[in-house]
């Protein structure tokens, strides 16, 4: 066994998992502090949730070694199960059961925990407390599928696409959980293909594509790799070509976005008089022009050429 | 801390067999088929099938100077039930079948009948022992009919020890089978192994769950049984239970068999139906496996729930203890053990 490194909660180097003729992890390796809030972001199918449940002990990889809490997973692993709490992307619960009855249930299998009737009022689950988990809502299940990760007093919280179709409100009250959680000095790894959510709550954010990591860093060191501050989008009959725009001054980098042109600047007041310029010379109107502050979203663009959300 | 450990372990697999049973409880059409469908047949069956006694059979006499006296005679017979007709009715009564015999008072008697039909035989000898007998018969020799209608050998006997056996298979092979495809299907076993849970717990949790309706379904089939239809219970009350149980746990086996590896609840449906039909028909519940060729009798015999049936109706209606039913025992243990030692070899959490 490796030599535990105190301050990592998760090690893992060269982890490969293939699925029939499919890579879904294709050599990752991370390595996540104590106490950290780490993101894995990425589209659907970069290989996040597989990622987690190799971490989780949930899926055997097929190369690669992983430490978690400085033991690793050979054996049932029953100690260190006793250290994680874990929610599944789209966690299924007993649909029979009550909020309250399944709450009671995961306390039931840890040796120390919390109370339930805590984490169900931390979890703003008490007015469903005798509610059948069938009846749920989309937030609330997955509020609850939270509240079964948090019972067993976890070390280290796995949160896979926590988030996903949940309501603005919804989405709040579980990122307080994950901050009031690292309060208590908690280490958190979550997935999520949400900028915003990786932006708010996480320390350092892995970007994943195909299986491997293709950024790392902090969300503010990963937007300052792009180079830009800000992103200016534009659409005009007709389109200028790619080498006109990178030609012009304070571009670093230019992307399709959609329809649109998708330009990485460092300041739009130094980009857009120029922009606008070569935008009459060429005799073209101007059907679409918008600015924002560089994010994540913009860095993955720039990484890969595809977005997000629908890569 | 192994006191605490082995509380956490208890307390775990409490909570389980508990969720179990709610689980159970909160499903209305598990009820209804585990507790209130074989009671529903054995009443319908039993009242189907009761026993009457055997028809009179209806015999015509034709009309005359002599007829009046001969129906007299004739009613004496407990086979028969003779009516008067004119020669020409009587005739057609007799050709359509709804009479079996036509008697003419004569003298001389004659009786006109169809040789062909058993039931007109029948009753040309009572007839005929009717009127002698009237005429002043003698008979030399005495006898004296002894009925073998007694409890035990009638068709509700047979039809309450094979619904109790149906319905104990059915009810753990789907108990197990349906509630653990379904969790796997959900991704509810793999959220679980995701925690500490003892595996063994969860599996225990679902035998366990399955074993806390097994007396109230016992009481209520049996005990409508006897309480209804006074079926008896001649043997050991302890060796039936026992057996009950031996038979839930096999049949349990056999769900965890069916559950081990298949990822939908449709999947499932369909192989505990391929399990389970062959013994509806084969098991000897509603009619004997007697019926059945002779070549397929050892394999028929080699179902558990032709087993578990033979021994049931072995201690109720025969009052047999445990060496005689032995065998059966032998078949249901070996049915049990080998279902669930392949079933944890090949079980499937993810």
């Amino acid at each position: 066994m490796a030599s535990p490194t105190p301050s990592s909660a998760i090690r893992c180097r060269g982890l490969v998992k293939r699925f029939d003729d499919v890579v879904a992890v294709a050599g990752l390796d991370l390595e996540i502090a104590r106490g950290e809030c780490f993101g894995l972001l990425g589209p659907n199918g970069a290989g996040k949730t597989t990622t987690i449940e190799i971490l989780e002990g949930l899926t055997e990889p097929d190369e690669g070694e992983v430490e978690v809490l400085g033991t690793t997973w050979q054996g049932d692993g029953h100690a260190l199960r006793e250290k994680l709490g874990v929610s599944l992307q789209e966690t299924q619960l007993n649909e029979k059961l009550t909020v309250a009855e399944t709450i009671r249930l995961f306390r039931s299998f840890y040796r120390e925990g919390r109370d339930p009737e805590q984490v169900l009022a931390a979890l703003a689950l008490e007015e469903k407390r005798d509610a059948r988990v069938g009846k749920l809502s989309g937030g609330q299940k997955q509020r609850l599928a939270v509240a079964c990760a948090l019972v067993g007093d976890p070390e280290l919280l796995f949160l896979d696409e926590p988030t996903t179709g949940l309501d603005p409100q919804s989405r709040l009250q579980l990122w307080q959980q994950v901050t009031a959680f690292r309060e208590q000095g908690g280490t958190v790894l979550l997935t999520t293909h949400y900028m915003d959510e990786a932006e708010r709550l996480c320390d350092r954010i892995a970007i994943v594509d195909h299986g491997k990591v293709i950024a790392l860093g902090t969300p503010v060191e990963l937007i300052r790799s792009l180079q830009a501050a800000d992103v200016v989008e534009l659409l005009s009959e007709p389109m200028l070509s790619e080498e006109e725009l990178r030609r012009l001054p304070g571009v670093s980098d230019v992307h399709r976005r959609g329809p649109n042109w998708a330009l990485a600047v460092h300041s739009v007041t130094e980009s857009v008089p120029p922009l606008l310029a070569a935008v009459e010379k060429a005799g073209a109107r101007l059907t679409h022009l918008s600015t924002h502050r560089a994010t994540l979203e913009d860095l993955f663009v720039s990484l890969t050429g595809r977005e997000l959300r629908d890569a | 801390m192994p006191e605490k450990f082995g509380g956490v372990r208890l307390n775990a697999l409490r909570e389980l067999t508990v969720a179990k049973v709610k689980e159970f409880m909160r499903e209305p059409e598990a009820v209804f088929w585990v507790f209130l469908f074989p009671v529903l047949l054995a009443v319908v069956l039993g009242f189907a099938f009761r026993e009457k006694p055997p028809d009179r059979i209806p015999i015509g006499v034709v009309s005359g100077p002599g007829s009046s006296p001969a129906v007299t005679s004739l009613s004496q017979s407990p086979a028969l039930q003779p009516r008067a007709y004119t020669a020409e009715e009587g005739r057609n009564a007799l050709r359509t079948g709804k009479i079996s015999l036509l008697v003419d008072p004569g003298p001389p008697v004659v009786f006109h009948l169809d040789e062909t039909r058993p039931d007109s035989r029948i009753a040309r000898l009572a007839a005929d022992d009717a009127l002698q007998r009237a005429a002043g018969r003698a008979d030399p020799l005495s006898v004296r009919d002894e009925k073998v209608t007694e409890k035990g050998s009638r068709y509700i006997d047979f039809l309450i020890p094979g619904l109790l056996g149906m319905n104990l298979m059915g009810t753990g092979i789907w108990s197990l089978a349906f509630s653990i495809t379904s969790a796997r299907a959900r991704r509810v076993l793999k959220r679980l192994i995701a925690t500490p849970m003892r595996r063994g717990d969860y599996l225990l949790s679902q035998i366990l769950g399955r074993l806390a309706f097994l007396l109230p379904e016992i009481l209520l089939l049996a005990g409508f049984g006897w309480l209804v239809f006074d079926v008896p219970m001649r043997g050991s009350l302890i060796l039936f239970f026992a057996l009950c149980l031996l038979g839930t746990m096999s049949f349990c086996g056999l769900g965890l068999l069916i559950a081990s590896r298949v990822r939908t609840v449709e999947g499932v449906s369909g192989l505990a139906n391929f399990v389970m039909m062959p013994m509806w028909l084969l098991s000897g519940v509603f009619f004997s496996t007697e019926r059945f060729p002779d070549v397929a009798q050892p394999l028929i015999r080699a179902l558990p729930l032709t087993a578990l049936n033979e021994a049931l109706r072995g201690i109720m209606n025969e009052g047999q203890g445990i060496v005689e039913i032995a065998p059966q025992l032998a078949i249901i243990t070996a049915w049990g053990v080998v279902s669930f030692a392949v079933a944890l070899k090949i079980f499937r959490w993810k």
